[in-house]
């Protein structure tokens, strides 16, 4: 394994180098090929977009807006989705009783809820929250489901002989963290989908502000340039959760697992 | 104290054609405090089943565990156990493991590690204090359950077939490890293995159990002096006489 080698033998110089190629083919394209700003901006366009953007402060608005939609969103997911997984994994009425209903409903694409969002709570945040409600619960729900159902029996017997024999001191100090990686991969498939509503969830204009809604704004105005500001910015926070979900909760939430095989 | 009399011990479960498999027929013994009794069995003999109805962790049907006079319902801190498979809590380092009944109990920190770091040292595994059990080897693994059962300092531990995952080495030095632990502990101690070297080395009696239903085949008191060699004649003759007393009358080999 060389010097410029991470750990898992990747070497980032071909990512970066992947990456310049992309942005001169792109350049090219646009500046040379097509010529033609409003089908394709080159990356220079998109650079000067950034800069007038920076210089009207709008985007920390925005992202400020954004982030609190899916706040709301995310965050009514998990007070919703974890308790509720809990009891089904761990309960096999509170299963039967559930399970149907959400095998229903979960299909429904989260942006068929929107004219209901929009009676429901008006255009609001919290309409806008809702979206990423319902495309980010049903993970959260299934993985905390399954991470339950999945606890090794040794476990819960283990501690019962070791004299935890109380339900709710059994999911506190054994079931829930042996759940805890299905738990966190389903929050960080959560947070992936919640994202992704975002755009479609800002679009009926339930905000003066917002990365998506100012995406469809600047589209309405032909600023393509802007579009893909927002289109990079949006992808840029998206990774950047990931990160926080790879980096941080992995390292220090689920430090125990290094050298197991999951 | 860690006398236990079993009476008259029935279970049984139900199959899916309606019928029932009768796993334990008439099971009555007794185990004496401080003795080591393995229980050896072949496999779906009904050992295991026994075993968890001595822990409290499964009801039988019949009959009767009584434990220093007292009927055993559910689990119990007298009653301590290791399990065949790994059982360590791997979210929990070897000293929180180790600690996990204190902590239950409501013990503070200081005081629970103590402990468990006299438990710890016991079992000869105080640099992976902190450690997770990942990190561990089987061996090791095995070693720190014992030590987190013992913590809760009880009058009789249960093994169920604790090395049957171990190689061949590691088995023997885990064996030779036990036994100095239970000289120092003094703990009436039931182990359940179908090797019979394993139980000729390790205890003061064996049980045989017959294969379904399981009932009480034989009784062997072993009375070689300990340390006991593997490789003396006195040990290979013995372990020959169980040999064929099982062969002759339990039908398990």
């Amino acid at each position: 394994m060389g010097r410029d080698t991470g750990k898992d033998g990747k070497d980032w110089r071909l990512g970066v180098l992947a990456i310049v190629f992309a942005l001169a083919l792109w350049q090219f394209v646009a500046a040379v090929i097509i010529r033609y700003p409003f089908i394709l901006p080159a990356p220079t366009d998109v650079l000067s977009a950034f800069a007038s953007l920076l210089q009207k402060g709008e985007i920390l608005l925005d992202l400020q807006a954004s982030l609190v939609h899916f706040a709301i969103g995310l965050g009514m997911a998990l007070l919703v989705g974890i308790p509720l997984g809990i009891a089904m994994g761990w309960n096999r009425r509170l299963e039967s009783l559930f399970d149907p209903l959400i095998e229903i409903l979960r299909p429904i694409p989260p942006l068929a809820w929107i004219p209901f969002a929009i009676i429901w709570f008006g255009l609001t945040s919290f309409s806008g929250g809702f979206i990423i409600f319902v495309g980010s619960v049903f993970p959260v729900i299934i993985n905390t489901y399954s991470g339950f159902r999945s606890v090794p029996r040794v476990f819960v017997e283990a501690a019962r002989m070791l004299g935890c024999t109380k339900s709710l001191d059994l999911i506190r100090y054994i079931a829930f963290p042996a759940a805890l990686p299905s738990v966190a991969a389903g929050i960080r498939v959560a947070t992936g989908v919640g994202w992704m509503c975002l755009v479609a969830a800002e679009l009926f204009g339930v905000s003066n502000y917002g990365l998506g809604q100012k995406l469809w704004f600047f589209y309405s105005i032909h600023q393509m340039d802007s579009v893909v500001v927002y289109m990079i910015i949006l992808g840029l926070i998206g990774l950047a959760f990931d990160m926080i979900f790879r980096y941080y909760i992995d390292r220090y939430f689920l430090k125990w697992r290094t050298g197991e095989v999951a | 104290m860690g006398r236990l009399e079993i009476r008259d011990l029935n279970q049984s479960f139900a199959k899916d054609d309606g019928s029932r498999l009768v796993v334990l027929d008439h099971v009555t013994f007794d185990v004496e405090d401080k003795e080591f009794v393995c229980i050896l069995g072949s496999s779906g003999c009904g050992k295991t089943t026994l075993l968890r109805l001595i822990a409290g962790l499964d009801t039988a049907q019949a009959g009767s565990i009584i434990l220093d006079g007292e009927e055993i319902r559910g689990t119990n801190p007298k009653v301590g156990m290791v399990f065949q498979e790994y059982s360590l809590f791997p979210w929990r380092t070897v000293i929180d493991n180790i600690a996990f009944g204190l902590e239950m109990q409501g013990m503070a920190k200081d005081d629970r590690y103590r402990i468990a770091e006299r438990y710890l040292n016991l079992v000869n595994l105080t640099q992976f204090r902190d450690s997770y059990p990942s990190e561990l080897s089987g061996g090791m693994r095995q070693r720190v359950a014992v030590a987190r059962a013992l913590a809760l300092d009880p009058v009789l531990l249960l093994m169920d077939e604790p090395f049957g995952a171990l190689d061949a080495q590691t088995r023997n030095m885990l064996q030779k490890e036990l036994l100095e632990i239970q000289e120092e502990t003094k703990k009436t101690i039931i182990f359940i293995t179908h090797s019979v070297d394993e139980a000729v080395y390790l205890s003061d009696r064996i049980i045989v159990l017959t294969p379904r239903p399981g009932r009480i085949c034989r009784m062997f008191p072993i009375n070689l002096p300990r340390p006991r060699d593997r490789t003396s004649p006195e040990f290979a003759k013995l372990r020959r006489e169980v040999l064929e007393l099982i062969n002759l009358n339990c039908s398990f080999q």
